[in-house]
């Protein structure tokens, strides 16, 4: 089991997701989260790099879990910050065949898609960042860092 | 507010489903109770969920998690379903406050509980607390932990 001690926010690795170009800002978000979704508009529109940290919160978002799951999903066949995008900017529609559309408008594989996103390895690596958020003390989404 | 090393005062409340519940259902075990202002505000909402999120490493340290705040058991039933938590919520509804009064976790001016923690050890004496300086914000789960280590 985990543990969930408060240390600092781990900078920025080899596997993060990361966009642009500029000050660098670490955003823990919840891909079900309306707050997150325009923050994520405003930072998009900033000269900003930004990293992306998973921070679901199931229990008021219960699809979100599902959510980061398809990203990581996305992200190992290269279009991570495009599914992203694609999901904030359409919070209605999220379900199963809606992900499998989205899938298919980014040119991604399906049935790897399919395999990746309900696979035990992408939900350790979304809980990993999670706990991180934890660690750091994250109560609330988004939670942004500048480093 | 109460402190650590003191003995838990014991109390009998009502849980969402109108059981009644006391403190010393829980000799033996860890409990930390979150006592929070009301069920649907916002600030609660968030600090349930994220808790129930980090129940599981709670529990393999032999952690149990209760909320209390001064809402009715109806109010906590409609809570619990409507956060999609299973985190036990008790109702300090009549006399109101009293439990909350008695950790030194009331909030006189706004009539609710203040937003506080209050870990209790297996003996039921108290092992650790948190006072949040103000309601509008919550103790990070990481703060538990760090009590816990």
């Amino acid at each position: 089991m985990s543990e969930l001690t408060s240390t600092a926010v781990p900078p920025v690795g080899a596997d993060d997701h990361v966009r642009g170009q500029g000050e660098t800002v670490i955003v823990y978000a919840d891909l079900g989260c309306p707050h997150c979704a325009g923050e994520w508009q405003r930072l998009s529109q900033r000269r900003t790099r930004i990293v992306f940290r998973h921070f679901p919160v199931s229990s008021k978002h219960p699809r979100a879990p599902f959510l980061h799951m398809a990203a990581e999903a996305a992200g190992a066949q290269g279009r991570f910050f495009e599914m992203v995008d694609s999901l904030y900017a359409d919070r209605g529609r999220v379900d199963d065949p809606h992900l499998w559309e989205r899938a298919e408008q980014l040119g991604l594989d399906l049935e790897r898609f399919e395999a990746e996103r309900r696979s035990e390895q992408t939900r350790l690596r979304v809980r990993r960042d999670f706990e991180s958020g934890i660690r750091a003390g994250v109560t609330a989404t988004p939670a942004l860092f500048s480093l | 507010m109460i402190a650590a090393g003191e003995q838990a005062p014991d109390f009998t409340l009502r849980d969402q489903d109108g059981e009644e519940v006391s403190l010393s259902d829980y000799r033996g075990r860890k409990l930390l109770l979150v006592f929070y202002p009301g069920d649907f505000s916002p600030v609660c909402s968030d600090q349930l969920s994220i808790y129930q999120e980090v129940k599981p490493e709670l529990t393999e340290k032999g952690v149990e998690l209760v909320g209390i705040s001064v809402d009715s058991f109806f109010a906590h039933k409609a809570f619990q379903e409507k956060l999609g938590i299973d985190t036990t919520l008790l109702s300090d509804f009549e006399p109101k406050g009293e439990v909350a009064r008695a950790y030194g976790s009331y909030f006189e001016p706004m009539g609710f509980a203040n937003r506080t923690l209050v870990l209790i050890d297996e003996d039921g004496v108290v092992a650790w607390t948190y006072e949040s300086p103000n309601p509008g914000d919550f103790p990070g789960a990481n703060l538990i932990f760090d009590a816990l280590a």
